[in-house]
């Protein structure tokens, strides 16, 4: 019996991080208001917890915009992402493009091996403009659902087709 | 009489959450008169405000770049392409309802396109332009 709740206890992180684009059911409602404005609330398993500090510290040179909030908001977020954020080992870190920018969930390990198939040719379609578009091909990605069935390329062609 | 003093409380505090357009419109313009009396809202002078281009930032350098020249309608953020939905109160009742999220938007997007606050003024002008049906 022992034995069998260390199995579980062991086995049960692995399953959480199964899907680390799952937007998890707490969120502060804070969260959707503030960091789902301008762009799709992003899950936040896609990050690890020291790259979304760095984010949440460098809200007013947020890749081009000042995105500052007041501290108790910023706070309160910044505790929600650090509190669900993905693993470092497992994604990698977010490594910006340019010198002196905080980290990018685009340019993780991880996000960059999940989308190695996707072509040059849409990535760059107009309709996308951004690799963090998530919703210009996960057609629920507002919903915070990315499952493979949703995909629908910008060129109009179903992902698994 | 404690119980009145309780429910005017009430009262005032859904007040200073909630609001119509036109509250706010008369807010901005009560603000902008003391800056300079007589001022008048103008929906032609904030129609003007909307489509002029600032040289802020070169991704979006009005608010139609993210609102369309036609605030009735739907827009799409220039950078993200994240739909918006209509700013004008005329076609989204939920417009210019929240005075704190109002602050908070003017607040943001004005540093972002002209590069600095937008006065009580302009604010005022920009709502009367939106609730005139603006770019209907």
């Amino acid at each position: 019996m022992k034995k069998t709740l260390i199995l579980i206890a062991w086995l049960a992180p692995l399953a959480a991080q199964a899907d680390k684009a799952r937007m998890p059911t707490d969120a502060p409602p804070a969260f959707q208001s503030e960091c789902g404005s301008c762009h799709v609330a992003f899950p936040p398993g896609l990050m690890s917890a020291e790259d979304w500090r760095q984010v949440m510290q460098r809200l007013d040179e947020h890749y081009g915009d000042n995105a500052s909030l007041d501290e108790p908001t910023r706070r309160t977020i910044e505790a929600f992402l650090v509190r669900t954020a993905g693993p470092l080992l497992k994604l990698g870190a977010g490594a910006p493009a340019r010198a002196g920018e905080p980290p990018r969930l685009t340019r993780t390990r991880w996000f960059q091996r999940e989308h190695r198939e996707v072509a040059a040719a849409d990535w760059n379609h107009p309709k996308v403009k951004s690799p963090a578009n998530c919703a210009a091909c996960h057609t629920r990605a507002a919903q915070g659902s990315y499952r493979e069935s949703e995909i629908v390329l910008p060129s109009g062609r179903r992902w698994e087709d | 009489m404690k119980r009145i003093v309780f429910v005017i409380a009430c009262a005032s505090s859904l007040s200073a959450s909630a609001a119509t357009p036109a509250e706010l419109l008369a807010q901005y313009q009560a603000e902008a008169t003391k800056a300079s009396s007589g001022f008048v809202p103008s929906a032609q002078r904030g129609g003007a405000f909307y489509v002029r281009h600032f040289s802020a930032n070169a991704k979006m350098p009005a608010c139609t770049s993210c609102h369309t020249d036609r605030p009735v309608q739907p827009g799409r953020h220039v950078v993200t392409d994240k739909p918006i939905k209509p700013l004008s109160p005329v076609a989204n009742p939920e417009r210019f309802t929240d005075p704190a999220k109002v602050e908070k938007w003017f607040k943001r997007n004005c540093t972002e396109v002209t590069g600095r606050e937008c006065t009580p003024a302009e604010k005022a002008d920009v709502i009367a332009f939106l609730l005139d049906g603006g770019g209907q």
